[in-house]
Parts: structure tokens; C-alpha cells; sequence
């Protein structure tokens, strides 16, 4: 049983640290949840994602991310994504040369101690089955990670790495957009399978429909840097029907 | 271990009059005292080159050529007008021409530093290989270890030796060839290289016969091959082949701040050669190396070349096509680290008609690393249906790195084929936190991002070269993020 707390972060750009971007959030992500979180663009929802990990751009002038009551901040990158967070970007790089093979070889590889060396066989025996899983053509094991791919096929490697590196918290930064409907699915049947007591989950997303897939324990409505109201899934259903005008007002600091 | 069958080591040893000095201090970044047997005192005179060629017993012609090889060096300027000028910062009056490593050194594995013996290990150098590098042995027993492929060469009638023993049994095969391709005046380094060179590998394949083996592994790591002012001759005959890979992908804790080589192909009718170079210099080492092949009708010459380390390395490996159908082609990457400046680059000279060259160099640059192309493809007006193919691409690591491309593409008269394509890429900090937030290192992201750079290239090498150079780029990362 793992824990991610979000406790009253706030986050600007690393060049203007006085400007806030995310304004306050509190939110916490116990193994076993989806949370999904919902909000207009432009209100800081990737901003959080990628402050969570870590990203250079983003500095958190106040507030704290425990993983299992640690805090994060100190940590590199490299090293909270080896603790256990995963994040599926809204716009995933490309790495010119790097098969998806290899890279996610060296991403499995970097999270065994010293001197352990990976069991080749193994790791394509799962690569493999996580792809079939996901209906991703084996070929791609060998074309270069995201590399021309298609909005849908990048999303959908996306989360073969998480199927992959097996995360206690997963942060999906809109993993459903730009996919067809059959591949909405496919991820989504993914996400489920990977779902459990094991997974944490922190879904960000314009899109109801997706909810019907993968149904959240909790929904969170993100305005301005905050999250102004909370729910279950029927909190999505509402949103759908009314509209962000509907909680512009509302400035109730957000429930976890 | 003291095996050293090469006969003229124990005629020098014989004739070994200077005493045993240890080497300065400040000559290298690595340096400890190591007793050799001769050395011709630093600085460079007449005296000097009569020097090397008493110890190495050579025949009058080879120091007369020593000697005109010494005024032209003397007399040319340093080519300061287009290269970097930091060329000026080599002292030469204090630099040894000549060492022989005959005799034992005085120091042992417990001395070698530890990062030292770290990066051996990283780089699975094996450990008889090691302890040479390090010095703590004056030889590595490359007859026993290697003698297999040298008796199978053999038995084809292909010559393999060192140049200088060469020099001394097959004459008139190295005299044909020798300082043709590569004329003495050529530039400044190669006259120098020609009034004191030393070592380097003689070899010659018989007409029809197709070496199977790459030859590598006899010279790979003996003294001779670590001389500074190597000179390297390789002869194949009508019809022949043969693959030769020289280097070392270790560094080399080299006590000299020069290095200096020449290499000549020669290429006859239908002859393919391949020459595949990877080379790890100490950040103090000036490397300035000139490399050119004389391909004949029909015949092929490959250059695979990359660089790695050294404070300047100048070398622009080319192809003389002189005969009709001739194919030339040059494969580089170098990659320059802080502090370090790559001037690579290949040069096609078409002197046949039909005759086709092809280059690609992928140059990295690091922090305040600095990497230049310097092309240069001639094909004269008189000539028909020749084609060039050239492809240069950069990535930068960070702001600061530097690149350049200078490609000289001179093709006159119409009726030939020429392409030329260039990129500069960044490796992007989104790249490297994408490849941070799967788990990798900030160092493992950006060794994969460059092993990614050149792939392509790299799947061309042979297995153990490419593998030993994903390695060592992985080393130059884990140093450049500190
Ligand atoms: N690196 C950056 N440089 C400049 N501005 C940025 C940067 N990152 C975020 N911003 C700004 O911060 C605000 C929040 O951006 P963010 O990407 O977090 O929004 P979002 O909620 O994910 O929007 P969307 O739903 O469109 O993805 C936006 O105004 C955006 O322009
Ligand atoms: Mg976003």
C-alpha cells in the first residue's frame, strides 16, 4: 500500500518563480485509486503532472509531495521515477536512433541493483505480451521511441512503458486525446488490467467518454491553478452537461 | 612479462646508450616514472633524427629521407591561416621523438590510481591488456595470445609486420609505395611524421587473396603501436582484401602530448580495403594524423574513423580515385567533450572517370566541446560520370557547443552527380527528462541520446568495436554531467 500526497503545492516557471501556476493544490493518491481531474486548458493540470516528476522548468515555490510520507523535491527526475511515479506525457518526446526495445531495456535495466544484470529472454517475454495486450504491432520494437509515430501510436507506447516499468503512481496526462475510438478502448481495456491494489492513478482529461472506460474513484475539478470542487464520477457526468462556466465561482479549496 | 620476439627491440636494446630517465611530470595527466631503455632526448635536430635511425639500423636511403623530411618540416609554416591556432601551444623542443619501451617498468598495480583501474574495468579491457596500459608491464604478449591469426595470414602469403622490421626485410615492396600516397610535403605533421616516425603496421596481400579475418588484434596493443609518430603502409594487390581496425578503445595514458601518424592505402585493380580506426586520447593530446588511400581502376577504400577524446585531433582520412570506377568512402564520428576540439572531416580526390565517393560524419559536441567538418571534394572538369555523396550531422549537447561545417564541394564540367546534405540537432532537456522520468541518469539519458546520433553508423562496425564504443560514450557522459 503506497501513498502519493500532494500537500498544498504551488508551482511556477523556474524563470518567473513569482508568477504561480498551479496555486495551491492538495490531493492525495492512495494504490488502488483512479482520480481523475478535469479542468479547462491552460489551468495548470500538466504544470502539476510535470512538477510532480520533476521537470527542470518547473520550480515549486511552496508546498510538499510525499511518496509514502517522503518528501520528493529533493529528489532527481530519475530517481522519483525509479521510487515508483510514472508519467505519461500529454507530448511525449522523440529519441532519434532509440529503439523502444532498447530504451525500455535501459529503463528496466536502470531500476536493478548494482550487478544485477536483466534477463534477456524475460524482458522481451513481457515486452511481447505487454504489446499484445496493448495491440501494438511487434515491429515496433524496433523503430525508434516515438520517432514518426502517430499521435494514437505514441500515446499508446506511452503506456506500454507503464505496463513496462510497472509504477506505484501513475500521472496520465491526457492519454486519451488523440486517439481513434477502438484505440480509446484498447487503452483503456490497458489501464484496467493494469488497475489495482498495486496502481495509483492521477488521470487528467478533457473527455468524459473516457471515464466510462476507465471509471474513477474520484473526479477533481481543476480552475486556475486549484482544484475547486471534488466528487465521484458522477462529478465528470455533471461537468459534461453544465459546463466549466458551472464552477468558475465555486472557490471551495479542494476535498482529498 | 618480457616475450619480445620482434628482433630489432633486442638489436636496440644492444645498442641503447642513453640512460634510463623517468618522464616529466607535466608531460602527461598521467604519468609515473617509468625507466626507458632509449629515448632520443627531447626537442627535435639533425641529431635526433640520426639518432632514431642508428638505433633502428636503417639503410642510408630511409635517413636520407628522414633528413629532407626534417627541412620540410623545419621550413613549413603551421597551418595556422585556416586550422585552429591553438596549434601554436605545441612546443616541440619539448617533446621525446623516440622511446623504445624495452625494459621493464618500476612500478606496480598497486600504484595505478584507482579511477584508472575503474575505467579499465568499465570498459572490460582484459586484464593482461590493463596492466600494459597502465605501464605496470612494458609488453603485452600479443605473439601468444594472437599468433593464430598471423600463422592463417600467413599461409596466404600476406605480410604482416611492423614498419620498421618491414623496412628491413621487404624493402623494395615499402620503398615502391611508401611516401607516395602521402607525399613528405604533404602538410606540416606528415614531414614530421616522416623524419621520425617509428612503428606502425607494413602489410601486403597477394593478388586474389581475401584476408577473412579483420587483422587487429596482433598490433592492437603491443609498444611499437604506441609510438606517437607512427607510419602505417598497406598494400593490396590486384584482386585482394582485406579489413584492418586500429586503436584502442582505452584511453591511452600516454606520456606524450603528440601524436602524430601516417597512414597510406594502397589500393591496385579490383582491391577492397577497409580501415576502421577508434581512438580514445588523453584530454592533453594534441592528435594530428594524416590518413589517405590510392585506389585504383576499380578498386575500393573505406575509412571508419572515430574519435573520441584528445585536447586537438586534426585528421581528414581521403581517397585518391585514380583509377576508372574507383569507390572511396569515409565514415566518421567524432565527439568532443569540454575543453576538447574535433577537426575531422574526409577529402575525395577524382582523378578517373566514374568514380564514386561517399562520406558521412556525425560529429557530437559536449558542454564546451567543438567539433569541425572540413570536406573537401575535387572533381575536375575533364572527367565524366563521377559522384559524390556527402552528409554531415551535428548534435549539440548543450548551448555552448560549438560546430562548424566547412565542406569544400568542387565539382567542375556537367556531367557528374553530387549531393550534399547537413544537419545540426540539439539533444533537447525534454529529451532528457522524457529518458530521466523512465529511471535512466541524467548521464545514461544523454549516452543514449548520442548512441541513438549515430546508430547508424555504428551498426556498420564490427560487433566488438560498436559495442566498446557505446561504452565509451557512456563514460564520456557520466563525465560531462559530473
Ligand atoms: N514551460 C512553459 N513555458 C511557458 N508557459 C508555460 C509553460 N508551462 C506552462 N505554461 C503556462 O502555464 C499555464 C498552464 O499550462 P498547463 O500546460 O499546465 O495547462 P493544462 O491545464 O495542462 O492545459 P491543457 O488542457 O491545454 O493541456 C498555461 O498558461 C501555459 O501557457
Ligand atoms: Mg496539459
Amino acid at each position: 500500500m503506497h501513498t502519493l500526497e500532494i500537500r498544498d503545492l504551488v508551482v511556477a516557471l523556474t524563470e518567473t518563480p513569482d508568477k504561480p501556476i498551479v496555486k495551491g493544490v492538495s490531493l492525495t493518491i492512495k494504490s488502488g485509486e483512479v482520480h481523475a481531474v478535469m479542468g479547462p486548458n491552460g489551468t495548470g493540470k500538466s504544470t502539476l503532472s510535470k512538477a510532480i516528476a520533476g521537470h527542470p522548468d518547473y520550480t515549486i515555490t511552496s508546498g510538499d509531495v510525499f511518496l509514502d510520507g517522503k518528501s520528493v523535491l529533493e529528489m532527481e527526475p530519475d530517481e522519483r521515477a525509479r521510487a515508483g511515479i510514472f508519467l505519461a506525457f500529454q507530448y511525449p518526446s522523440e529519441i532519434p536512433g532509440v529503439s523502444i526495445a532498447n530504451f525500455l531495456r535501459a529503463a528496466v535495466q536502470a531500476r536493478l541493483g548494482e550487478g544485477e544484470d536483466l534477463d534477456a529472454v524475460a524482458y522481451y517475454k513481457n515486452l511481447y505480451a505487454k504489446m499484445d495486450m496493448l495491440k501494438i504491432d511487434r515491429k515496433f520494437t524496433s523503430r525508434a521511441v516515438n520517432e514518426g509515430f502517430s499521435g494514437g501510436e505514441k500515446k499508446r507506447c506511452e503506456i506500454l512503458q507503464m505496463a513496462m516499468l510497472e509504477p506505484s503512481f501513475a500521472l496520465m496526462d491526457e492519454t486519451d486525446s488523440g486517439l481513434d475510438i477502438d484505440a480509446l478502448k484498447i487503452v483503456a481495456e490497458g489501464v484496467n488490467q493494469l488497475r489495482g491494489p498495486k496502481l495509483g492513478v492521477l488521470l487528467i482529461t478533457h473527455y468524459q467518454r473516457l471515464l466510462n472506460h476507465i471509471v474513477p474513484d474520484y473526479v477533481h475539478v481543476m480552475y486556475d491553478g486549484r482544484i475547486v470542487k471534488s466528487g465521484d464520477k458522477n462529478l465528470a457526468i455533471e461537468l459534461e452537461a453544465k459546463g466549466y462556466d458551472w464552477v468558475k465561482d465555486i472557490a471551495v479549496p479542494a476535498m482529498s | 612479462m618480457q616475450t619480445s620476439t620482434q628482433p630489432e627491440i633486442f638489436a636496440e636494446q644492444e645498442a641503447a646508450q642513453a640512460a634510463a630517465i623517468g618522464i616529466d611530470q607535466s608531460l602527461g595527466d598521467f604519468t609515473y616514472d617509468v625507466k626507458y631503455d632509449y629515448d632520443a632526448g627531447s626537442g627535435l635536430t639533425e641529431n635526433t633524427v640520426r639518432y632514431i635511425s642508428a638505433v633502428k639500423k636503417e639503410a642510408p636511403w630511409i635517413l636520407d629521407f628522414r633528413l629532407n623530411a626534417l627541412k620540410t618540416f623545419l621550413a613549413k609554416p603551421l597551418p595556422t591561416h585556416w586550422a585552429t591556432k591553438d596549434l601554436e601551444n605545441i612546443n616541440f623542443d619539448k617533446i621525446r621523438y623516440y622511446l623504445a619501451q624495452g625494459q621493464k617498468p618500476k612500478r606496480t598495480w598497486d600504484e595505478v590510481p584507482e579511477d584508472i583501474k575503474k575505467t579499465f574495468e568499465r570498459l572490460g579491457v582484459p586484464e593482461q591488456e590493463r596492466k600494459f596500459l597502465a605501464g605496470v608491464e612494458a609488453q603485452f604478449d600479443s605473439e601468444a595470445a594472437y599468433s593464430n591469426i598471423k600463422d592463417i595470414v600467413a599461409k596466404q602469403g600476406v605480410i604482416f609486420m611492423n614498419s620498421t622490421q618491414a623496412l628491413r626485410e621487404h624493402p623494395e615492396l615499402f620503398r615502391k609505395w611508401f611516401g607516395k600516397v602521402i607525399p613528405t610535403s604533404d602538410n606540416k605533421f606528415s614531414a614530421l611524421n616522416s623524419a621520425v616516425f617509428s612503428g606502425g603496421s607494413f602489410i601486403y596481400v597477394p593478388p586474389g587473396v581475401k584476408v577473412a579475418q579483420p587483422l587487429q588484434a596482433y598490433f592492437r596493443i603491443n609498444a611499437e603501436n604506441f609510438g606517437q609518430f607512427e607510419r602505417t603502409l598497406i598494400i593490396c594487390d590486384e584482386g585482394s582484401e582485406v579489413t584492418y581496425m586500429e586503436g584502442c578503445t582505452a584511453p591511452k595514458f600516454s606520456t606524450s602530448t603528440l601524436h602524430s601518424a601516417v597512414v597510406e592505402l594502397v589500393a591496385l585493380k579490383g582491391a577492397k580495403i577497409q580501415y576502421i580506426t577508434v581512438q580514445n586520447w588523453a584530454p592533453n593530446v594534441y592528435n594530428l594524423v594524416t590518413k589517405r588511400g590510392l585506389a585504383l581502376e576499380d578498386a575500393e577504400i573505406k575509412w571508419i574513423d572515430c574519435n573520441i577524446g584528445s585536447r586537438l585531433t586534426m585528421k581528414y582520412p581521403g581517397v585518391v580515385l585514380k583509377g576508372r570506377r574507383a569507390r572511396g568512402e569515409v565514415i566518421s564520428i567524432a565527439l568532443a567533450n569540454d575543453g576538447q576540439h574535433q577537426d575531422t572531416g574526409a577529402k575525395m580526390i577524382h582523378a578517373a572517370d566514374e568514380t564514386t565517393s561517399t562520406i558521412v560524419s556525425k560529429s557530437i559536441s559536449v558542454g564546451e566541446g567543438r567539433a569541425t567538418y572540413r570536406g573537401q571534394v575535387h572533381i575536375p572538369k575533364h572527367l565524366r560520370g563521377c559522384k559524390n555523396n556527402t552528409e554531415c550531422d551535428a548534435l549539440l549537447i548543450n548551448t555552448n557547443s560549438r560546430t562548424d561545417t566547412y565542406p569544400a564541394i568542387t565539382v567542375r564540367g556537367d556531367k557528374h552527380a553530387t549531393q550534399h546534405e547537413a544537419s545540426v540537432s540539439k539533444v533537447s532537456e525534454e529529451m532528457i527528462f522524457y529518458m530521466q522520468q523512465r529511471g535512466l541518469t541524467e548521464a545514461q539519458a544523454m549516452s543514449l541520446a548520442v548512441n541513438g546520433f549515430i546508430n547508424d553508423l555504428a551498426s556498420q562496425f564490427p560487433m566488438e568495436y560498436s559495442v566498446e564504443l557505446k561504452r565509451l560514450i557512456e563514460l564520456e557522459m557520466e563525465g560531462s554531467v559530473g
